[in-house]
């Protein structure tokens, strides 16, 4: 049987207003997949539904031939705080979490990986520099370097281009690409739809509820961004329960 | 007077000295660390409002036993443990900040535990429980901060890795681990006993003084953390050495004189610190080629 996530009439969301409704699908392994949609689709909602973060209010997510632990995550970088006072080398050495944990110390081979990490994104020589200290895209940059050190076989990616320059998009699109020729599964929520025509094969139009699944030049028509460019934003506090699927 | 004779005799000749030095550097052991995890959570605040509601608890200790150290360490314990986790989870059942909500508690406990001790003791009582006595310490007291510091020091480096990613990145840590949770409540855990250490030597009002002043202080040398936690504890020790004397020769109160001596090292970091201190900015420097 091939490895696969499922996803069988899905709702996740926050109280009892969902962000992602009924959502039926199937991301095989292996898979480069991109989630597009408009602002307040469900899109970091879903992946962090797909990490098991966020339990869903209705259906299932089934993972085969995976667990939790073999996903890896990219947060978005505004959730991340850039103020506080560590040097590059060690944030991305907490990518080697899986292996070093609590307590265990990073030696030798450690950290010729994390130097190594730091290298294929051109990191060098910022080793000891703190996160505060760099510009957004060099700290996009270190962390993918943090990713590479998960070696995960699931990676989930949050906007990993917003507000970082052409060049850096660029470098790390080549290492996305790398990933999916070593057959991981690589999810990303995307809003730059020229680099999603061409560079992810597959794609995911969510507007709340999945409108559109399958080949990415077949769910970017302009028809489907149509439709989900009226959906709507706001939930209503005096929504009436849900009975879909209930009958 | 010789150097001896200003920095050493002091201690050489009396024993409440020797104690006060003791008590007032097993503090800064354990404080300056916790203070520099709430500086970097943005707790600064939170913490002096857990040291408010640490009062009412003491002071019911005090009601029930008198000055007695077991009873009024364990209702401060009780009391700052109960405030923390209550103000925590009112602030996400309800529309109110935490901030609004610590706010609120610590206005209450003060008026509280003021009351409290006021209807069985003294005015003298009631500085002491406000304002500490760490030129009285006992054996008892001296155990118990020495305890805590060590306490505190084991079980930050057990929770060290995971307190800093839930500081900086705690969507990343949630997904590697499920010790974030244990961290943050281990740190709060931590933030309680460092405050009922340190109000046995400072007292509620200044206990926090030991705590902040520090860690405030080394941000303006360092930008590293583990170099941050290690500046710190200096200057609280040094803070600590240097009020105990300030206090000896200006016949002044004791726990005031340090405090303010680690206020005096904050002001100076601000000017002169390193790391983005205020003087610098000042003086006119071409800028540099790259």
């Amino acid at each position: 049987m091939s490895h696969s996530i499922d996803l069988c009439d899905v709702t996740l969301g926050y109280g009892r207003h969902p962000a992602v409704h009924h959502l039926n699908g199937r991301i095989e392994a292996g898979a480069l997949l991109a989630v597009v949609g408009p602002n307040g689709a469900g899109k970091s909602t879903l992946l962090k539904g797909l990490m098991g973060q966020l339990k869903p209010l209705d259906g299932r997510i089934t993972l085969n031939g995976f667990g939790v632990r073999d996903i890896a995550y990219l947060p978005q970088l505004a959730d991340i705080d850039r103020s506080f006072p560590l040097p590059v080398y060690d944030f991305v050495a907490m990518g080697l979490w899986r292996q070093v944990g609590l307590f265990k110390r990073i030696g030798a081979g450690e950290r010729g990986r994390i130097e190594a990490a730091i290298a294929s994104v051109g990191l060098e020589g910022f080793e000891t520099r703190t996160l505060g200290s760099l510009s957004g895209g060099q700290v996009q940059r270190a962390l993918f370097a943090r990713l590479l050190l998960q070696d995960a076989r699931v990676i989930l990616l949050d906007e990993p281009f917003n507000a970082i320059d052409a060049k850096t998009a660029a470098d790390l699109l080549d290492l996305i690409g790398r990933w999916h020729a070593e057959a991981r599964t690589v999810i990303a929520v995307m809003h730059d739809l020229e680099t999603v025509r061409r560079r992810f094969p597959q794609s995911w139009l969510l507007a709340r509820e999945l409108l559109a699944a399958g080949p990415t030049d077949e769910v970017l028509r302009a028809e489907n961004l149509l439709r989900a460019r009226r959906m709507v934003e706001a939930f209503d506090p005096f929504a009436a329960a849900c009975d879909r699927g209930a009958a | 007077m010789s150097v001896y004779d200003f920095a050493v005799a002091p201690f050489v000749e009396f024993e409440f000295m020797r104690r006060a030095l003791i008590g007032a550097l097993a503090l800064a052991i354990g404080a300056a660390p916790i203070g520099v995890f709430l500086m970097l959570r943005r707790m600064s605040l939170t913490g002096d409002a857990m040291a408010h509601a640490i009062l009412p608890g003491a002071a019911v200790g005090y009601l029930i036993a008198g000055l007695s150290l077991p009873a009024m360490t364990i209702g401060g314990l009780v009391a700052g443990l109960a405030v923390a986790f209550a103000a925590g989870a009112l602030a996400r059942a309800s529309v109110l900040k935490e901030d609004a909500t610590l706010a609120a508690f610590y206005l209450i406990s003060l008026a509280l535990g003021v009351l409290i001790v006021s209807m069985k003791g003294s005015n003298v009582d009631l500085m002491h429980v406000l304002f500490g006595s760490v030129l009285a310490l006992d054996d008892g007291a001296l155990l118990l901060i020495a305890g805590i510091a060590s306490v505190t020091l084991l079980v930050l480096a057990l929770i060290y890795r995971p307190l800093v990613l839930e500081c900086m990145d705690p969507q990343f840590l949630r997904s590697v681990s499920g010790a974030g949770l244990v961290a943050h409540f281990g740190f709060i855990g931590l933030v309680v006993l460092n405050l009922v250490g340190g109000f046995h030597a400072l007292g509620t009002l200044l206990a926090v003084g030991i705590m902040m002043l520090p860690a405030a202080a080394a941000r303006m040398w360092t930008d590293d953390v583990t170099a941050l936690i290690g500046v710190a504890v200096l200057i609280a020790m040094g803070s600590s050495v240097a009020g105990l004397l300030v206090s000896y020769h200006g016949e002044a109160p004791s726990g005031p004189s340090i405090i303010l001596v680690a206020g005096a090292v904050y002001g100076l970091s601000l000017a002169f610190g390193r790391s983005g201190g205020l003087v610098w900015k000042l003086l006119p420097a071409r800028h540099l080629e790259a």
